[in-house]
């Protein structure tokens, strides 16, 4: 059974390299600690040339002019490690999560699926770059010995059956320990396999004392007598024997993960604009698009938290309906994910939610309707921290066919809904859906879909009483042009009915009543604060370019006002 | 306007000279022989002219207009009335229609029948309303499939409370565009009914004429409902509907006596006039034809 790994050496420095692809070409190094005992803690080759080394400090790393120091960031390294397994996850449902920085594949049956072992190996290592990580890729018989080429050698190897002992004895002796395995933190310990762990010798004793023996390799520590090697290093010298001749086997502890797609982006300095944050923000879509479509998933829903700057120092927290905005698409806290946790200050955030009517996958769209809806809603402070996320769905199925008639395409429509909302308001455009009530104005909008798979609205009862499609050779039905607002007037009476009518916003619309009927009375919601009564008259004037224009004429009895609420047309 | 061109300077060979300048070459083409054969000795083609002008081979290069492709019909579709598509043909695809009227004259019955038999055939329609005039129980009893039409509500999120005219129709120009490239839409109808003509009329033909070219040889209907015609000559089929008369409201009794109690009058029906004042789509009639057709309110049974 053929196993790969994927490795990322020095995974702080990659992990803010998959960020800011910028700092690929600097010298970089990672610190942690708190302020004034911070110390470095990773650093790139380039930096290793310089002759900066983990364990210094801040203040003397500072001092070399061409560095560049980050802070180590766990949301970052946990994104990273996310990318990782989706890159695992596209070539085989068996992966375990050994590491943050190593995730081994079960390859079991996906040759006749990818082609070849080394095509396999190959594949997984250009995924991993299109993911933004510098992997080293190792095919062999066993997951331990995958482990161990993966780490030892860079790029792309693959190790024939039979020949592990022959292949690993180069290796250094210090691939047989997890990189900065005494520095993970507790999470990530939990995670590692036990073989890994469970050492009873300290490492760094063990590594002594190979040295002093004039180990330095693992085919000298192959070589080695086991009676021997087990009377003085015990059991784990053993082990590592066993790894060290590729003999070492075990099964792989296949990970459960749920499908938690985000990416973040710490600043080092605020933004402002809405430029950089786009260019970003594109940055940001295509990683998350990349493992989405690297498991075949689209997204229907997007969310955006941006953590702003506090400027004033005091609860400059903006009002709850303000930070997430007037959509009605916004979810409250379903789907917290743990990247959100390390959010852990509640106030300056910014937050707006995307749902889009049908699972897609296209990063620029994704960008567009960002922007237009960020434009329409801005943050009003400037922004230090980037939280993007993606809720997966699969991807939408639909038959075409040649006879349909046209219909608007989905990711097109959305830009254009999007546009359009941006002219003319959110609430202004979109379907209409009838209310089930008589009250004047009984409506609401809702989003519009062209989907041919839109559910069919159940009709309400006043839509069942009505005929909702008539036959072609039915008569037209006279249709009403609202007023919006209604149009106040002054009804002049003659015998107790409508005899003239003056309106001072319309010129036209005012004159003797040349005929009329009703009234027609109507109420309801009796019960409710919005209680309604009316009466209803249709009432015919002498229009203004000839002829005659007939109104509904509409006398509210709680009011008292009269209006014209529209004119038959 | 009709599109086909029946007698022009080309078709009975004379070239399109005032003076005795050689013209502009119009495109490279056969020779004077092939074109015009023997019906037309050159001779007579160039009274008047000096030979030398036809010397020049460009001159019988020309293609009369009568040989030029025709440009194929438009589809036309149904208008949800059976009068108007006697009356028209249908709404043509791929072009701009207008249907102008005053108030109360029909031109919302006409457009919303439009919409529900669009919606019938499975299309999606998008109606962009400059003035928010839409009654949704209107169009609900008109039969419109409320899930496949988009209303755009121009003017209603204005920053101060009045709402101008001005800024209704700079958002329906914008969106109108929108809708245009997006494409998909069966039918598109613009609404500027109750914009006053003199404020309508501010918006260019050149943005009439980028509306056509927009939906040109796309499956889009593009109606535009308007108080008077606007568009010029960039719509291909312009209907007048005509004002109401009070004879044409009926009312319950056959017997119009206005002295009746108005709680025992209803209004039952309205009468429309439309006449097809021009139309791209054939010859132009000798003279327009005009039809009456009934509405009824949504009431009535």
């Amino acid at each position: 059974m053929p196993f790969a790994c994927i490795f990322v050496p020095n995974f702080p420095v990659a992990a803010w390299v998959r960020s800011d692809p910028e700092l690929r070409a600097r010298p970089l190094a990672i610190f942690e600690g708190k302020p004034p005992l911070e110390k470095v803690f990773a650093v790139s080759e380039s930096a290793k040339r310089l002759g900066i080394a983990p364990g210094m400090t801040k203040a003397q790393a500072e001092l070399c002019s061409e560095l560049t120091l980050r802070p180590r960031s766990l949301s970052q390294e946990s994104v990273a490690q996310a990318a990782l397994l989706d890159c695992a996850q596209s070539f085989s449902p068996r992966v375990e999560d050994a590491a943050a920085d190593t995730a081994i594949l079960d390859l079991e049956g996906t040759e006749s699926l990818f082609g070849s072992l080394p095509q396999i190996a190959e594949n997984l290592w250009h995924r991993g770059a299109n993911l933004g990580l510098d992997v080293h890729v190792a095919v062999a018989s066993t997951p331990d010995t995958a482990v161990l080429a993966a780490r030892g050698f860079s790029g792309v190897t693959v190790i024939p059956l039979g020949k592990e002992a022959e292949c690993l004895g180069s290796l250094p002796l210090k691939v047989l320990f997890a990189e900065g395995s005494e520095k993970q933190n507790a999470e990530d310990d939990q995670k590692k396999s036990a073989g890994f762990l469970e050492i009873a010798w300290p490492e760094t004793a063990l590594l002594e004392t190979l040295d002093r023996w004039g180990v330095h390799d693992l085919r000298a520590l192959a070589a080695l007598p086991e009676i021997a090697l087990s009377e003085r290093l015990g059991q784990e010298g053993l082990r590592l024997q066993q790894l060290a001749r590729g003999k070492a086997a075990r099964t792989l502890v296949p990970l459960e993960t749920p499908a938690i797609f985000e990416e973040v982006v710490e600043l080092e300095y605020p933004i402002i604009l809405l430029e950089p944050l786009a260019f970003l923000l594109n940055r940001l879509l295509e990683q998350i698009c990349a493992r989405l479509a690297s498991r075949a998933l689209h997204t229907q829903e997007l969310r955006l938290t941006l953590q702003l700057q506090n400027l004033t120092g005091g609860d400059c927290r903006l009002d709850a309906s303000e930070i997430f905005g007037a959509s009605d698409s916004y979810r409250s806290s379903q789907s917290r994910s743990p990247a959100e946790d390390f959010v852990s200050q509640r106030q300056n955030k910014f937050c707006r939610t995307l749902t889009l009517p049908l699972p897609m996958l296209d990063a620029k769209l994704f960008l567009k309707l960002l922007q237009l809806d960020l434009n329409a809603n801005p943050s009003g402070a400037p922004i230090v921290k980037i939280h993007l996320s993606a809720k997966p769905a699969r991807p939408r199925s639909a038959q075409g066919g040649l006879f349909l008639p046209p219909s608007p395409e989905p990711e097109k429509l959305e830009l254009t809904l999007a546009r359009i909302a941006s002219v003319v308001g959110e609430s202004s455009v979109g379907s209409l859906e009838l209310l089930d009530t008589y009250r004047a104005e009984g409506f609401r909008m809702h989003r519009f879909v062209s989907t041919r798979m839109q559910k069919k609205t159940v009709p309400t009862k006043r839509k069942k009483s009505e005929s909702s499609e008539p036959a072609q050779e039915e008569t037209a039905i006279a249709a009403l042009r609202h007023f919006r607002p209604p149009l106040r007037v002054t009804v002049i009476f003659e015998s107790r009915e409508p005899a003239r009518i003056v309106c001072p916003k319309k010129k036209e619309m005012q004159g003797s009543v040349l005929w009329k009927a009703g009234p027609w009375r109507s109420s309801g919601d009796w019960w409710d604060k919005e209680a309604w009564a009316r009466d209803e008259w249709d009432i015919a004037l002498q229009g203004s370019e000839g002829g005659i224009a007939l109104y509904r004429l509409v006398h509210d009895l709680l009011g008292g006002g009269w209006f014209v609420e529209g004119r038959y047309d | 306007m009709s599109s086909a061109v029946f007698s022009t300077s080309a078709a009975q060979g004379r070239p399109f000279v005032f003076d005795s300048e050689p013209v502009a070459e119009v495109c490279p083409q056969p020779t004077t022989a092939e074109l015009f054969g023997d019906a037309r000795p050159p001779q007579r083609a160039v009274s008047g002219i000096s030979s030398g002008a036809f010397k020049d081979a460009r001159l019988a290069n020309i293609i009369p207009a009568s040989r030029l492709a025709i440009r194929p019909a438009p589809e036309m579709v149904s208008s949800g009335i059976a009068e108007m598509d006697a009356l028209t043909g249908g709404l043509p695809r791929g072009c701009l229609t207008e249907l102008c009227g005053t108030a109360s004259s029909g031109r919302s019955t006409i457009m919303l029948s439009a919409i529900a038999a669009a919606t019938r055939r499975g299309e999606f329609c998008a109606l962009v309303d400059a003035s928010d005039a839409l009654d949704p129980q209107s169009a609900a009893a008109a039969g419109i499939e409320l899930d496949r039409m988009l209303w755009v509500r121009c003017g209603q999120n204005s920053q101060r409370a009045e709402r101008h005219d001005e800024k209704r129709l700079e958002q329906l120009m914008r969106v109108a565009d929108l809708l245009l490239e997006s494409g998909g839409f069966g039918m598109i109808v613009l609404d500027l009914g109750d914009i006053p003509p003199q404020n309508a009329r501010r918006i260019p033909l050149a943005t009439w004429f980028r509306f056509r070219r927009a939906v040109e040889h796309t499956p889009t209907v593009l109606l535009a409902i308007e108080r008077q015609s606007i568009a010029g000559s960039c719509s291909s089929l312009l209907i007048k509907v005509g004002s109401l008369t009070l004879g044409a409201v009926e009312m319950s009794s056959s017997d119009p006596q206005f002295a009746r109690p108005s709680h025992a009058q209803l209004l039952t029906k309205l009468s429309i006039t439309a006449e097809l004042a021009r139309s791209r789509m054939e010859r132009k009639p000798v003279c327009s034809a005009e039809i009456i057709f009934a509405s009824k309110t949504a009431w009535t049974g």
